[in-house]
């Protein structure tokens, strides 16, 4: 291979690595897809990986993307060298301290993966609708359009920023590029060096604030001097372009990689250009070598420096052919004239003036544009021709989209998908696999062995579902001789590979194979049985496009290796020996370096382990030889089930059929509204094993249902009667209970439903007096049950529910009857916080509104397929509503005011119509305290009578009235969220809403660590765990949020585990929604984050418990006011040490492996912090409280 | 007159038989300090557990793996780590420091659980400067299929493999539950071993009634385990010429004497040392010195092994274990 010195990395990498060396404070937050940004700069620090300066560069998490920039701008003022990274809502958080940084001339880089802003709803993926937003800051704006670049940019970004006091946002697009892994080259420390010009750099710490000498910045000006004073900066923006190309240049001379601010592609004399930036110029370079193989002409400009534009440098690198210009913008600007981009072509166009000639064509070019790829929607070299096709049609579109069928607004272009095809020198390998069984991990891995071992370029790209368990993740990996710019996913593949049997009935995995492709399946099957148990679909593939089929039992050999259901390397090893890129001896030898490399820190036997496998898999991989006729008539398995509704068999089947690229515009709902009720039509049956009921040994307890986090196990209890018709091995016993003697009491498992988290199993009390480990319920293989327990499950959904006013609701037991209304979420299998959400829906869901944080539980709450949030039989269930992640504590606020101005309205217009309504009825209505199940009952019974006598009264305040008469009954508003939000990024807004005095619930979800963005550490991480941004353990104490609350003295506050103390749980759920002031619950949440076995959650949930790390209590202010102890200790005195505690979970235990001395000290200093706060909680419990009453309470 | 206390374990020549056998007592520098300050004549570190080892790194691979690559906002849950210290580094670190700090000998210990694992940590343990290396072997053979011929055979090969790999010398500490001891110690001595520990006390079941689980336990000694060493180093001192070593029940000087007269090379101690603290050790070895002065021995040497099962009056009772009335000879029997 040759000399010259490559990388495998992905764009976040290539970008921090730079921005790593080239500062010295580093301020950031966690979001997506930026995060690994701050990860990798935080870990560079860690390492004591010094900067081109010779120091380690500071690294801070904040509160808030609003505090990093903050941050970044006070170091800077200071004589920094200061940056940060974000994307999408973050960025814009930091818009305030953007138009600061410029408008005071500080030199700056924020590196942006471009991400989706936030509208009708959120969105993870790629645009840059967040970088667009920010043009207007007076920062300078430079793209980098693939991994290489994100490196190179990064670098040329800082040079630029230095010399021309203009800060730059240095962007590229989200996951595109952010998660890219392809082969750069890097640039060496001294080129890194030779860009940063130390002369600048001390004149900007010269700058700096310093009392040596003082200087003001930052003053109030009046109208008679700012305006001038914005204009004094002109000349700094006038002279940017030219000092970013001079950048450019020097990088050339230390690099040998040439950029130019408008750099032209294609023909010299093309009559078409395409405008454009970001990752799609890949597709667009691939559409041009097709047009100019077939001797077309046509050109693309590419935009690196977005602003500040310089027109004339855009205009003198147009070719002078230039007849036509399409300006692609990867953002929507709803009602502007037409998107950033294209806008600033136009402008520049019209500026010019054309009749001078110029070096130009005296004609002015006339420009269209388009915009693509929102949310990382697919461009491709075919959607790129479509584009120039529209430029060559005699009247092109003013306006187009392209990438998607618009058939209501019409502006789509339509393209021939196979109109372009990928090179043959190209492998092109796709590779389907679950999470679970680190298939992206060895292909990340793959693409780098090939990378870095052989002159092969190579590119991967990874696609996962919005599941959190029972993931599916597809694998894209090109190889070719040469350098990969094909910046969209594989559509025809000469590889194959599906590295688990049973998604080959719920997936077509074959689609993407080409004629004579390559086909590796993970099978328990060998070469002679697999045939028959491949579907129908499968069958049909392998003749029809005369696959070469392989099959492994790579779970076979993976456990024979002490690798449990890790297949990955198995896979990887034959996806070497089949792919033939190199010698198969010299790619064994390299994936066992490249293994070596990866697994050696955890230890020898790790690497041992996986080197095995990969000799095993080798060995023992089979050619299947493909017989002349289909034999199978196994069909495939709907993603969804028909539910009868229009909307959900057509828009959510097709979404969750991974066919949603398909709808049309039509299709769409207008405002991001959909129904709830769809999980239950998504049966994904992901469990291996589920668990099974005896009947003879369950107390009836409900313990099961309360903790179970995909609500797959129900309980009901029902009269005898109902048994008839029920299917023969449906299981039911008498039902220990007084006020529903005679009835029959189930459990029940939804087995397509539950993920075999096993939590259900933990909890268990009752066991067997003959054999101890079973017990009332156990975990046992899905298949030999499946059939009975789908049939019993159907049985058990038709028999009648409880009559919610008969059932108290105060024990665990009785709370389960309740038919909960949140079900099959794909939370992570075991999940801490769903039970909570589960038992709210259960207790008050027939009449919540839930304002929902970002979060994990707005990505199980709400990521499309489907919904886990539902409704009763009467139709009625949560409404719920994800604003941002920031700001629910207020969105929440104006839901509950939103619902008392309109139940005000109701009473307002029903006393207008008293007369003809009666005077009883508008009474009972107006008085009723709907405080208990009773209550609101009797209401709503009250209301469907109104409404009935409504229909008789021919008013206008009657009609009126009918629009708002609902919100006459109670509404349960719950405000969702995680610790993320309330201890940092909420917490202002939280901290208000707290003292509004309003009946809202605030419901905690507190995990201690930013789950949902991989396990940041938050105020709520407890000292000595350890979490990202706390590597060497979290040093500082978990903030005290509940007592922050409590010392208000009118908040309802109770902390809770609840399974630890379910009925305490129960009880603070009972008074937190029914005090009429604010009521905030802490809900301790297990999570994957602490690093424990899933399965046993709840029994870490008792140990938290009973080492006093997480105290149960609750502090009720309706008792404040007659001098009793308002808040009540409900945990026992620690009985476990917190070492002890400690010992059971990664997260503090790892640090106790990894540094036991640092970690001694730190867990000797979270002992003194629980002992303290025990010591204080008691005290607070003698205290007798002369709270003023909650006057404003409503 | 001084009686010479000096004794000959494993080749290696030691002041006295008082040692500090394997415990948390011998692992850290600090205790280990304290100890020779006290006078013992050598220290075992406590054992460096293979299954540990692997336990701890399968455990830190499958936390990085656990949900890795699973969602797209969270490709991972826990930041890499400067240094995960896995493997023996530690316990290596504490051999060299042991080494380095103590003029007394320093005996490694090992409990592997792969043939692989044991002749790599063995060398390991040699290289870091271990004077000699005590295997400590055990397993619970639950299979049916194991023959107690292939469970000897296990521990044979063991002994084996690690003989090959290092020039130290190695002793292998045993149960007392096998079959046929002796044979079995003859067959330890074919494969290399060099002397034999006698015994190793295990972690025992136990069941907690109010959870009904499992609890395992290790309580300390009691004097009456002595017992058991008493009757086999007795029983095997003249039929081999490894090394032994006496372990489990020492408690009082008086002990110490009784194993030496039976023919222990030196005489390990743990639990005493928990209950009295390591100080105690210099009164062992002053009162062990006691004793043979007073009953006029001039040293260890000549006590040791002069009541063995040749030696003694009446080697019968070392033999016996069932209690029969007792059987007067009036006449010798011919």
């Amino acid at each position: 291979m040759s000399e010259q010195r490559y990388i495998t990395v992905d764009g976040n990498e290539a970008a921090a690595a730079i921005a790593h060396l080239t500062n010295e404070v580093i301020a950031i937050y966690p979001i997506t897809p930026a995060s690994p940004m701050g990860e990798l700069a935080d870990y560079c620090t860690n390492r004591g990986r010094k900067n081109i300066f010779g120091v380690v560069p500071e690294v801070i998490e904040m509160q808030s993307e609003a505090g990093a920039a903050a941050v970044v701008h006070g170091a800077l003022q200071t004589g920094a060298l200061a940056t940060t990274f974000t994307a999408s809502q973050g960025l814009l958080l930091m818009i305030p301290e953007m138009f600061k940084i410029a408008g005071e001339l500080t030199p700056a880089v924020f590196h942006i993966a471009a991400r989706t802003i936030a509208t009708h709803a959120l969105s993870i993926f790629g645009d840059h609708s967040d970088v667009m937003s920010v043009r207007s800051t007076g920062w300078m704006m430079l793209c980098a359009n693939s991994v290489q670049q994100a490196q190179d940019m990064a670098l040329i970004a800082q040079a630029a920023t230095l010399e021309s006091r203009v800060p730059v946002i240095h962007f590229f697009d989200g996951f595109r590029t952010s998660h890219e892994v392809n082969k750069i080259t890097p640039i060496p420390e001294e080129a890194v060096r030779g860009m940063i010009d130390v002369k600048l750099v001390d004149e900007h710490r010269q700058r700096g604030l310093n009392p040596e000498h003082p200087v003001l910045r930052g003053s109030s000006q009046n109208p008679d001097v700012f305006f001038q004073a914005r204009e004094a900066a002109n000349p700094f923006y006038q002279a940017a372009p030219a000092i970013v190309q001079n950048a450019m240049n020097r990088f050339a001379s230390l690099t040998g990689r040439s950029y130019r601010n408008f750099e032209y592609v294609g023909s010299p004399d093309a009559r078409h250009v395409i405008v454009m930036m970001g990752s799609g110029v890949g597709a667009v370079e691939e559409a041009l070598d097709h047009l100019s193989a077939k001797g077309e002409d046509a050109g693309l400009l590419v935009v690196r420096l977005y602003r500040p534009f310089d027109a004339e440098g855009f205009l003198a690198a147009l070719p002078k052919s230039v007849e036509r210009i399409a300006v692609l913008d990867r953002t929507k600007e709803p009602g502007a004239l037409g998107e950033p981009l294209y806008l600033d072509v136009l402008a520049a166009i019209a500026e010019h003036d054309w009749s001078a000639g110029n070096g130009h064509a005296a004609c002015r070019p006339d420009v269209i544009g388009g915009r693509y790829g929102l949310s990382s929607k697919e461009f491709t070299p075919a959607m790129a021709l479509a584009v120039y096709q529209e430029l060559r049609k005699a009247a092109p579109r003013r306006h187009f989209t392209v990438g998607i069928y618009d058939d209501v607004s019409q502006l789509s272009l339509t393209w021939d998908a196979d109109a372009i095809e990928e090179p043959a020198s190209v492998t092109r390998a796709v590779f389907y696999g679950l999470g679970s069984d680190g298939t992206v991990g060895a292909n990340k891995n793959s693409v780098k062995i090939i990378g870095e071992h052989t002159d092969l370029f190579a590119q991967g790209y990874f696609v996962y579902d919005s599941k959190k368990s029972g993931s599916v993740t597809a694998s894209h990996l090109r190889f070719s001789p040469k350098p990969i710019r094909s910046t969209y996913l594989i559509r025809k593949a000469n590889f194959v590979a599906c590295h688990q049997f049973g998604l080959l009935e719920r997936l077509d995995v074959l689609e993407v194979a080409e004629q004579g492709a390559t086909f590796l399946l993970n099978s328990p099957y060998s070469a002679e049985e697999v045939w028959d148990r491949l579907p129908k679909l499968t069958q049909q593939q392998i003749i029809e496009k005369q696959l070469q089929f392989y099959v492994i039992d790579a779970l076979a050999i993976a456990r024979e290796a002490g690798l449990g259901t890790r297949i990955n390397t198995a896979m990887q090893a034959c996806f070497f020996a089949l792919a033939g890129m190199l010698p198969r001896d010299e790619a064994i030898r390299f994936i066992k370096e490249a293994t070596r490399k990866t697994y050696l820190r955890r230890g020898e036997s790790v690497v041992e382990r996986n080197c095995l496998a990969i000799d095993s898999a080798v060995e023992k991989m089979q050619r299947v030889p493909t017989p002349a006729a289909v034999t199978s008539e196994a069909g495939m398995i709907p993603a969804l089930l028909p539910s009868g509704d229009e909307f959900v068999d057509h828009f959510t089947a097709m979404v969750a059929a991974g066919k949603g690229d398909l709808l049309p515009v039509s299709a769409m709902p207008l405002d991001g509204t959909f129904p709830t009720g769809t999980a239950r039509y998504e049966k994904r049956s992901i469990a291996a094993e589920i668990p099974v009921w005896d009947s003879a040994i369950c107390t009836d307890c409900g313990l099961c249902a309360f903790v179970c986090p995909h609500t797959a196990i129900r309980v009901n209890a029902y009269p005898e009667t109902c048994l008839d018709g029920a299917p023969a091995d449906f299981a039911s016993k008498p039902f220990k209970d007084k006020d529903l003697a005679g009835h029959r009491f189930t459990v029940q498992v939804a087995p397509d439903d539950c993920t075999g988290c096993g939590v259900c199993v933990d909890v268990c009390p009752a066991k067997s007096k003959e054999v101890v480990r079973h017990k009332a319920i156990n975990m046992e293989p899905k298949e030999p049950h499946l059939a009975r327990e789908r049939a019993n499950f159907d049985f058990f959904l038709g028999l009648p529910a409880v009559d919610r006013t008969q059932v108290k609701a105060d024990t665990v037991k009785s709370s389960q009857l309740l038919l909960p209304l949140f079900e099959f979420s794909g939370a992570c299998s075991g999940c801490g916080e769903t039970p909570y959400l589960k038992l709210m829906s259960q207790l008050f869901g027939d009449r919540a509104i839930i304002g929902n944080a970002t979060g994990c539980s707005s990505i199980y709450g709400g990521n499309l397929p489907t919904t886990p949030w539902t409704k009763n039989a009467d139709g009625r269930g949560p409404a719920w509503c994800n604003s941002l992640f920031e700001d629910v504590g207020e969105f929440g606020l104006g839901i509950r005011l939103a619902a008392d101005h309109r139940m005000q309205h109701a009473q307002h217009l029903l006393k207008q119509v008293a007369g003809r309504i009666g005077d009883d009825l508008v009474a009972a209505i107006l008085e009723s305290p709907q405080s208990s199940e009773s209550e609101i009952a009797e209401q709503r019974r009250r209301v469907d009578q109104l409404r009935q006598r409504l229909r008789g009264v021919a008013d206008l305040a009657a009609r009126d009235l009918e629009d708002v008469v609902d919100a006459l009954v109670r509404r349960s508003v719950w405000i969702v969220g995680g610790d993320g939000w309330a201890y940092d990024i909420g917490f202002g807004g939280l901290d208000h809403v707290l003292t509004s005095g309003r009946d809202v619930n605030i419901l905690v979800l507190d995990t201690g660590v930013y789950s949902n963005t991989g396990g940041q550490a938050s105020k709520a991480t407890p000292r000595a765990a350890i979490a990202k941004f706390a590597a060497n353990g979290k040093p500082s104490r978990k903030k005290d949020l509940g007592m922050l609350a409590v010392s208000y003295g009118n908040v309802y506050v109770a902390q809770v585990a609840l399974a630890a103390n379910p009925v305490q749980t129960l009880k603070a759920f009972h008074e937190a929604e029914s005090y009429r002031g604010v009521s905030l619950i802490l809900a301790y949440s297990q999570c994957i984050a602490h690093g424990i076995d899933m399965s046993t959650g709840m029994t870490h949930q008792k140990q938290v418990v009973q080492s006093g790390m997480w105290p149960l209590y609750r502090f009720d202010p309706r008792i404040a006011p007659e001098g009793a102890h308002a808040f009540r200790l409900d945990s026992r005195k620690p009985t476990i040490s917190f070492e002890e505690f400690a010992a059971t979970e990664a997260r503090f235990a790892m640090g106790m492996q990894a540094d036991p001395e640092h970690a001694k000290h730190l867990v000797k200093l979270a002992q003194k912090d629980i002992d303290d706060r025990w010591h204080y909680y008691e005290q607070m419990a003698a205290i007798e409280h002369q709270i003023v009453a909650n006057g404003e309470a409503k | 007159m001084r009686v010479e206390l000096s004794t000959t374990y494993l080749g290696m020549e030691l002041r006295h038989p008082i040692v500090a056998g394997a415990s948390p007592l011998t692992g850290n520098l600090d205790s280990l300090r304290r100890l020779e300050q006290a006078g013992v004549s050598a220290v075992v570190l406590p054992s460096l557990f293979e299954e540990q080892i692997v336990q701890t790194e399968l455990q830190l691979d499958a936390l990085y793996e656990y949900y890795a690559g699973t969602f797209a906002e969270s490709l991972t849950y826990f930041p890499e780590l400067r240094e995960y210290n896995t493997g023996p580094r530690d316990y290596l670190k504490l051999l060299k420091l042991a080494k380095r700090s103590l003029s007394v000998p320093v005996i490694a210990s090992l409990n592997g659980s792969s043939p692989g694992g044991w002749v790599r940590f063995a060398k390991q343990l040699e290289d870091a400067g271990a004077d000699a290396i005590e295997l400590n072997v055990y397993f619970v053979p639950t299979d049916p299929r194991m023959s107690s011929e292939e469970v000897e055979r296990r521990y044979a090969d063991l002994v084996a493999f690690v003989k090959n790999a290092v020039s130290v010398p190695v002793a292998v500490k045993i149960g007392a539950q096998f079959s046929s001891l002796c044979h079995f110690a003859r067959q330890l001595a074919d494969s290399g071993a060099d002397g034999l520990v006698m015994f190793n006390r295990y972690l025992e079941p136990d069941i907690n009634l109010n959870s009904l689980q499992i609890t395992p336990h290790l309580v300390l000694s009691t004097r009456n385990e002595l017992r058991l060493p008493l009757r086999w180093i007795g029983i095997l001192r003249d039929q081999t010429s490894m090394s032994l070593a006496a372990s489990s029940g020492i408690h009082f000087p008086e002990d110490a004497v009784k194993l030496i007269l039976v023919g222990a090379d030196i005489c390990m101690m743990t639990s005493a040392l928990f209950k009295h603290g390591v100080e105690y050790v210099t009164e062992m070895v002053r009162e062990v010195e006691n004793w043979l002065e007073i009953n006029d021995y001039v040293s260890i040497e000549q006590a040791k092994g002069s009541m063995s099962y040749s030696n003694c009056p009446d080697s019968g009772q070392l033999e016996r274990a069932n209690y029969m009335k007792a059987i007067t000879s009036y006449t010798p029997m011919r």
